[in-house]
């Protein structure tokens, strides 16, 4: 295993202060921190809460890339503190501020509710016709390795934020979809247990949605988990002018398979122990 | 819906401005190389070229053809970009009011002309 | 504990409006090539909407006999010239950019969904030999219209 450095070398944080109470206007202050190979932009927030400055504020959770808490802009760039080593995106200054395209509540914490609510919009869910079988299923619905790779990636999304703040449109247009809720939107479409496509479609097909995005593709480069959200967005719009000149294929969502006990067993398949609940 | 409809007919405009305005541009901008569409020679924006082309039905529906898809094309676009920037519904309303008055108006003078043009370049050409 | 805070909504706390506006448009940090590619398709766009407005105009003057372009007429000095020169160059980058955007906007050229694996790979990588490519024939156009403007053409 490769030796990392113990060096330490002294970097400057240039970190976006803003307390509602007591100031007008955000302010930056610089604060200078002894970095080790390794050390994330989340250990250096950790050794200025503890060490510099106690007041300092910012979301973070896992530490470890899958929560979505930790979104920043460090450098100009919107990405999670979590996943970024200091020493990979600076040399001697680094800036640290609050994801842009949200309000910005404290510090570093942006607010994320206008995204949430345009997620919640889009009716995130699988929708269906019959209702009974989502809320008390009998049986299983079947879906190939091959209809589940049609949306699989578009479900890592973390909801961090980082898209939304790289998005040109949404730096001028409030009532823009944003690229994290049409993706969402583009991973339920095309699950086929769903048959919301065409609910979805008022808001995914009108004048805040999928035709607000002109593929400048910075959400795809800003995301931190490899979703892709400008492919989704342009697979959605493939499907939403398809629906529009008739050319869908007209496809029901997939069929329950069959309920327990009714499946034909292979042979040599043990039986199932019987049902306990 | 609406805005969906919109959008494809602006994609389908940009095709056809491609070929049309493609084909203008080789007979003005090319044209030194190309010489297409002016057979009196020298400048293709000379008076004489520039009467031989209206003369043709093909240039007059051509030019018809292409100031419409080029108007909607190019305001549709401007009502995209104006939108962008979080205008009131009243503001946006009327900002299409206008886009559409002008799409119109501009269109009705841009035929008018043609069909003219057409009618004095064939005089011209008979008389 | 001693002190009694009261209790503060989302919805009441203050806020400061952190939109980067027109600037997110045109700066605000280092981007990928596609980004710029978008803000000089509405540069072109807004510079050919604006010449084509007066061109109608100026144009349909050929019905009334009104020829301002010919030689001798008004718009036939060189500073003209170099506008419209301008102009073509403008519609030869939009064009060609304009084709890659109907492929890519309707879902060609942008790849299929797949697991994400890291280092990712997003449709930015599949679409850029088409960028490429689409950049090198406005190139190819602007170079045969700046031949035919700089008079070199017979």
């Amino acid at each position: 295993m490769p030796e990392s450095s113990k060096a330490v070398r002294q970097i400057n944080f240039h970190v976006t202060r803003y307390n509602p109470e007591d100031d007008r206007i955000p302010y930056v202050k610089t604060y200078t921190i002894p970095v080790r190979e390794g050390m994330t932009v989340l250990d250096g927030l950790h050794y200025i809460k503890e060490n510099l400055d106690a007041t300092l504020a910012w979301r973070y959770s896992c530490r470890m890339g899958v929560c979505g808490s930790c979104g920043m802009l460090l450098n100009g760039r919107p990405t999670l503190a979590c996943n970024t080593q200091i020493l990979h995106i600076a040399t001697t200054d680094l800036a640290v501020g609050p994801l842009p395209n949200f309000d910005i509540v404290r510090d570093l914490v942006p607010d994320l509710t206008t995204m949430l609510d345009k997620h919640r919009a889009l009716k995130p869910y699988v929708t269906r016709a019959d209702e009974d079988e989502i809320n008390d299923p009998a049986g299983e619905f079947y879906q190939s390795p091959e209809e589940l790779e049609a949306y699989l990636q578009f479900t890592y999304c973390i909801k961090c934020g980082c898209c939304m703040a790289a998005c040109p449109t949404l730096a001028t247009d409030v009532r823009y979809l944003g690229p994290m809720p049409l993706a969402a939107a583009q991973r339920y479409n095309r699950d086929t247990r769903d048959d919301g496509r065409r609910e979805r479609s008022k808001l995914t097909g009108g004048a805040d949605g999928a035709f607000r995005c002109h593929y400048a593709g910075e959400c795809s480069r800003a995301c931190p988990k490899g979703v892709d959200p400008a492919k989704a967005i342009q697979l959605l719009k493939r499907q939403l002018v398809l629906d529009y000149l008739h050319l869908a294929r007209r496809k029901g969502p997939c069929q329950k398979l069959h309920g327990p006990g009714q499946g034909k067993p292979l042979p040599n398949v043990p039986a199932a122990p019987a049902r306990t609940v | 819906m609406r805005e969906t409809k919109y959008w494809t007919w602006h994609m389908a405009a940009g095709v056809a401005i491609l070929f049309l305005l493609g084909l203008h541009m080789l007979i003005m901008h090319l044209g030194g190389t190309t010489h297409l569409f002016a057979p009196h020679g020298g400048e293709a924006v000379s008076k004489a070229n520039s009467l031989f082309r209206d003369g043709t039905l093909f240039f007059t529906v051509t030019y018809i053809l292409l100031l419409g898809v080029a108007l909607y094309h190019g305001l549709y676009g401007l009502r995209t970009i104006l939108f962008e920037l979080t205008l009131k519904p009243a503001v946006e309303k009327l900002t299409t009011v206008v886009l559409v008055v002008v799409g119109l108006g501009l269109f009705g003078l841009g035929t008018w002309a043609a069909i003219a043009a057409h009618a004095v370049a064939q005089a011209g050409a008979r008389g | 504990m001693g002190h009694h805070q009261k209790e503060v909504s989302m919805s009441e706390v203050q806020r400061h409006d952190n939109r980067l506006g027109i600037w997110g448009w045109l700066g605000g940090g280092r981007w990928g090539i596609e980004r710029y590619a978008y803000i000089l398709h509405r540069l072109t766009g807004l510079g050919i909407l604006c010449y084509f407005l007066m061109h109608v105009v100026v144009t349909s003057l050929r019905a009334t006999g009104v020829y301002l372009w010919v030689e001798g007429g008004v718009l036939h000095q060189p500073a003209f010239k170099v506008g419209e020169f301008l102009v073509f160059a403008a519609f030869a980058y939009h064009a060609c950019n304009g084709v890659r955007l109907v492929l890519v906007e309707l879902g060609f050229a942008v790849g299929k969904p797949i697991e994400p694996v890291y280092p990712y790979k997003t449709s930015l990588n599949v679409q850029r030999p088409l960028l490429i490519a689409m950049m090198i024939l406005a190139a190819v156009f602007l170079a045969a219209g700046g031949y035919q403007f700089l008079g070199l053409a017979k």
